[in-house]
């Protein structure tokens, strides 16, 4: 069954076209990278597929429920991490791990346990009880990509993620995204970085809201005769 | 309801973290409370009056001696010269000018009607409205006297045509403090409602993080409940913390009930709570927030009677208290406080409040999105 089916989906702003006509199906527990310039469309249709934005036209449904009809339930099983962090930087670690697992409607009991357990996976028992200012950029982001799935969501979106993170860092996140897809979340991920393009199932390429290429990093690479991804972006993008 | 809970303790866990907002919320009160209520004392000492006098008759004496005794008066001179005293006005040697015509006392004695002559320099308007307020309560007294002397002569039938009746009424020992006090805490509630709650939403605009709110199925009504919630706490607890320190400071009356004056606040503050929202939701930044909230403040306030009595004011402008949440409020409080009001002398307030808070909500919830364009 596909987690996420888009049809001829479209967004203007005015006379600009943001996000123009794609079409694309995603499947459960698939890890999907979504690459393109600045301004090429991701961001956009990323805020369409959590209802934090409206289409102009076009159909969606994520988790099997349609993006216009059913937003409510769309947003109940789904994960959302946005380019700008945004946690609650005054709240301590533990807090935001439990106003957003109380938000979800996830049980007391459940929040303890999981908490305890997330804490644990990102080293950060000792943190708990600091604020969330207070940690190193890599951190916070682990910490955000943990809430993003602490509900355990069917569908988790990664908005450029790993921006601005040191290396390792970039190689524990992964880890985790991977973790989650093997739990049966699927995973929609944007990004710049190319060599975490091909840690991806599939990519899809966008260039000034449109979708150009889509395919596993492989069948991109054959199909474009070249041996790296970076290669069939500079392609499509030039 | 348990997410409104979380919601709440999260609000309340980053007030009480705030580096500004809770020192704010205690300080507040102690400042605006010692520095507003004393410097807005409007009681004035020292009214230096010239009495123009054509005749030493008694009732004439008598009228001078009255003002002689007076705290709030200082005889400059006394002449038959209505030039010299215009001089003197004019040169802000004097602040008052008394004329008693001639034939006061026959014209008294004889007909029991007399009128004497007022001017008064109105530069400073406030000043001139109560210099002449003054002299006529004076004048007042005077007249009781020689209604009673002529009573007790004449042995006659009452004289109930003459009304003596004060104006400070319901504040007898003219105190300032108890006329200010009241008014002084409905701004420090306003300012509490308005400003940290448009600020405070604005500000998950500027962070980012209600963007991470709007993608959890949360609804607008639990989010709206869980940011107004808190501050309407707070500012109730700020309430009670003014009334503590009127209370032992200006020892402030209280003669009707408290509880009327916190169940009128609820009312009250569900309004200025609307208009924080409905301003976070016209603005993106903090300052737009600051702006806005300000400029509503300034005209709410300065028009609402504090400072400046609303009888004074144009007809128009009397007319756009009838939208002036913060007009109500302090009329509401001086009312409770000071004369005892009660529920039925007030009830007209509750609904006109209530219904301009319906107003401001309905357009603040139909304004505010969880999605953006």
């Amino acid at each position: 069954m596909d987690s996420i089916i888009i049809d001829q989906l479209t967004k203007k702003f005015g006379s600009f076209t943001a996000v123009d006509k794609v079409s694309l199906r995603i499947q459960k527990g698939e890890i999907f990278g979504l690459l393109g310039a600045n301004g090429a469309g991701k961001t956009t249709l990323i805020k369409i597929l959590t209802g934090l934005s409206g289409a102009s036209s076009g159909k969606a449904t994520v988790a099997g429920f349609d993006i216009h009809r059913h937003v409510e339930k769309v947003k109940m099983n789904i994960g959302y991490m946005s380019q700008k962090f945004s946690l609650y930087e005054d709240l301590t670690v533990r807090e935001n791990i439990q106003l957003f697992g109380g938000i979800y409607g996830v049980s007391s009991d459940y929040i303890k346990t999981k908490t305890t357990l997330v804490l644990d996976q990102l080293g950060l028992q000792d943190s708990a009880k600091k604020l969330v200012k207070s940690l190193p950029l890599g951190w916070r982001q682990k910490l955000a990509f943990s809430v993003a799935i602490f509900h355990e969501p069917k569908i988790v979106f990664l908005d450029e993620p790993t921006s601005g993170v040191d290396p390792i860092t970039r190689r524990q996140f992964w880890e985790m995204i991977y973790a989650a897809a093997s739990q049966g979340i699927t995973v929609l991920v944007t990004t710049h970085y190319m060599d975490e393009a091909s840690y991806c199932d599939r990519i899809a390429i966008m260039n000034a809201g449109k979708m150009e290429a889509l395919g596993s990093p492989g069948e991109l690479k054959a199909a474009y005769q070249v041996d790296h991804i970076e290669d069939v972006f500079i392609h499509i993008v030039r | 309801m348990r997410t409104i809970l979380y919601l709440i303790r999260k609000e309340f866990l980053q007030i009480f973290r705030h580096k500004i907002m809770l020192p704010a919320l205690f300080i507040m009160p102690f400042v605006q409370l010692i520095i507003l209520v004393h410097a807005a004392d409007f009681e004035i000492k020292n009214i230096k009056i010239h009495i123009i006098n054509h005749e030493n008759q008694n009732w004439n004496v008598r009228l001078i001696s009255q003002f002689m005794a007076s705290e709030h008066f200082v005889v400059h001179q006394v002449s038959n010269s209505y030039t010299l005293a215009y001089q003197q006005l004019e040169k802000r040697e004097v602040d008052l000018i008394l004329e008693i015509p001639k034939d006061f006392e026959k014209n008294l004695l004889k007909s029991n009607k007399a009128s004497v002559f007022i001017g008064a320099n109105a530069i400073d308007g406030m000043k001139a409205g109560l210099t002449t307020f003054y002299t006529n309560s004076i004048l007042r007294s005077f007249n009781k006297n020689i209604v009673l002397e002529q009573m007790k002569i004449a042995n006659s039938r009452s004289t109930a045509g003459i009304q003596t009746k004060t104006v400070f009424w319901y504040n007898p020992e003219m105190e300032y403090a108890h006329f200010m006090v009241p008014g002084i805490l409905v701004i420090l509630v306003t300012a509490i409602g308005m400003f940290f709650t448009g600020i405070n939403i604005v500000k998950e605009k500027e962070m980012g993080t209600i963007e991470q709110i709007n993608v959890t199925p949360i609804r607008k009504y639990q989010f709206l409940i869980g940011k107004l919630a808190p501050f309407m706490l707070l500012a109730l607890m700020e309430l009670a913390i003014g009334l503590t320190l009127g209370k032992l400071m200006f020892d402030i009356p209280m003669e009707g009930s408290l509880w009327l004056i916190f169940g009128f606040s609820v009312i009250y503050l569900f309004t200025i709570l609307g208009l924080g929202l409905l301003v976070s939701t016209f603005s993106n930044t903090q300052q737009q927030a600051m702006f806005i909230s300000w400029f509503f403040l300034m005209i709410f306030v300065l028009m609402s009677g504090l400072f400046t009595s609303i009888d004074s004011m144009p007809a128009w402008a009397q007319k756009t208290t009838w939208f002036n949440p913060v007009a109500y409020f302090i009329d509401v409080n001086r009312k409770i406080l000071l004369k005892g009001s009660e529920f039925a002398d007030i009830s007209g307030h509750f609904i006109k409040v209530g219904l301009i808070g319906l107003v401001v909500n309905f357009f603040a919830v139909l304004n505010y999105r969880k999605t953006s364009a």
